[in-house]
């Protein structure tokens, strides 16, 4: 039996006005793309709080990926700017704590650009494949057995801290 | 007044600023001492684990507890007071966030030994002895508490009442929560007792619509006495953080560095200090704010989560022996 391919698991977050629409493009038009992303719809890439992307990376998402209208074509006028910015400061950070890079990825995706959001979904999903789980959860988990190290002290103030009558 | 109500004040994690904050209060103490019997508190007078162990559980009224949870030792501990404490309250920033014990996160237990054991020109260490858990002696087996990889809040180890921020609390947020434990005039469990606003709020500075082109260190420049730190360059963190210390270190040129933790509401400090920071920049061009934020901010972990590593997000650094984050961890360094 073949050995079970890892499929990472990479949560999007899609701008209504291009990236959202890039990706019912792509459906429309039934380009194929890899089903390991969960996308949500947030009205502007320059909603995306930091927060949502550590939150993603540290519950078990693999990767995440942040999609809006190019610089200069945000329906809000500048916000993608924003985005550019904090998602420069978040992977500055994010490579500090050993985060690779190909796990957070921002990508300017038009509303015509259906193709250009499918060959992205591909490409970070076999970058994040070959780079194997992020499973963050298990970096906070102790070699030892924390229960056994905790139950230890209470039997030894038992044995020790008792002067006999 | 009725029967005096029994206290207890513990530090496990901590650099034992908190116990002296607490006498900050200055005479108050006494009303305190007038309050309460002080069942436990190892800086100040004689009491012992054993007793603690043998009281009945729920039997002491109010525990506060600072310092951070790193070794088994701590762990116990913080069990223990939880469950003969009616109301715990995480007292302090290590005890709230981690702290700057929480830093440690950003290496592993591994690494921390082999500085503080091996590297540090001052460790006189030819043998290579490094603590171990167990010992044998003549007289039977002793042991040390076992040292934890990553450090932890409170909170992440026992369910905690309330929490009282800053590095160290100031003397007044301390007597103002004494005073509503003692008026039963609390906040519903599980809340900071504190203010809701930012420093900025409390700062004398005046700010206007920042434009930033690049970010200073402190001793790059001298600041302005008027004009807000972050106009002028400075990595200040009072827009994410509680007010309750009167921006003490604003007010006198130093910008705010985050001990009194995330305002509420505020659910990862760093995320939100760099969702402020990254508005601030002015510029439009890729390379140059990679430039900006890379030559301004060269410790991100030590800028955005100084105080709250550990009750951050992501809690630590990738251990290095994690596999697939070994080669960047070392690259990064």
């Amino acid at each position: 039996m073949p050995e079970e391919q890892f499929e990472p698991k990479i949560i999007a977050f899609l701008c209504n006005w291009c990236s959202y629409r890039a990706a019912d493009l792509a459906g429309t038009a039934r380009m194929k793309y890899q089903p390991n992303i969960r996308m949500i719809r947030v009205m502007c890439s320059g909603r995306v709080d930091p927060a949502f992307v550590l939150k993603a990376l540290s519950f078990g998402a693999d990767g995440v990926m942040i999609a809006g209208c190019h610089p200069g074509e945000c329906h809000y006028i500048d916000q993608n700017y924003k985005t550019m910015r904090r998602f420069t400061m978040l992977r500055h950070t994010l490579r500090a704590m050993g985060v690779e890079d190909e796990r957070v990825r921002l990508q300017w995706a038009s509303a015509a650009e259906g193709t250009v959001l499918a060959a992205a979904i591909n490409e970070m999903v076999n970058q994040v494949r070959a780079l194997g789980p992020l499973n963050w959860t298990d970096q906070w988990k102790e070699s030892f057995n924390v229960e056994e190290a905790v139950l230890a002290l209470e039997h030894e103030h038992a044995e020790a801290m008792e002067v006999p009558v | 007044m009725s029967k005096k109500g029994k206290l207890a004040i513990y530090w496990a994690a901590s650099c034992g600023g908190c116990e002296i904050a607490v006498l900050g209060i200055d005479e108050k103490i006494l009303d305190v001492a007038g309050a309460f019997d002080i069942v436990f508190w190892p800086v100040a007078i004689d009491a012992k684990v054993r007793s603690i162990e043998k009281m009945a559980d729920k039997s002491i009224d109010l525990c506060l507890f600072n310092g951070a949870v790193r070794t088994s030792e701590q762990e116990y501990m913080a069990r223990l007071l939880r469950n003969k404490s009616k109301v715990l309250v995480a007292f302090g920033s290590c005890a709230h966030e981690g702290c700057i014990p929480g830093l440690a996160n950003a290496y592993s237990r591994e690494q921390i030994f082999q500085t503080a054991y091996h590297d540090t020109p001052s460790t006189d260490n030819p043998d290579g002895v490094r603590p171990q858990t167990t010992t044998e002696v003549p007289e039977g087996t002793i042991h040390l508490p076992v040292f934890y990889d990553t450090v932890k809040t409170l909170a992440q180890t026992v369910d905690v009442d309330y929490y009282l921020p800053g590095c160290p609390p100031e003397p007044e947020r301390i007597w103002d929560a004494l005073v509503a434990i003692l008026e039963n005039k609390l906040p519903p469990p599980g809340s900071v007792i504190g203010a809701e606003t930012t420093v900025c709020d409390e700062c004398p500075r005046t700010r206007s619509e920042k434009k930033i082109k690049e970010f200073k260190r402190t001793w790059e420049i001298i600041p302005d006495p008027e004009i807000c730190l972050l106009d002028q360059g400075l990595v200040c963190c009072g827009i994410a953080t509680r007010a309750g210390c009167g921006a003490l270190c604003p007010t006198v040129g130093s910008p705010c560095i985050g001990c009194y933790g995330p305002n509420t509401g505020v659910e990862d400090f760093g995320a939100r200090m760099i969702t402020a920071l990254a508005s601030v920049i002015d510029s439009e061009d890729p390379d140059e704010i990679d430039r900006i934020i890379s030559e301004g901010i060269p410790d991100p972990i030590g800028t955005f989560y100084r105080f709250s590593l550990a009750n951050s997000q992501m809690r630590r650094s990738a251990l290095p022996s994690n596999g697939a984050h070994a080669k960047q961890a070392v690259e990064t360094g």
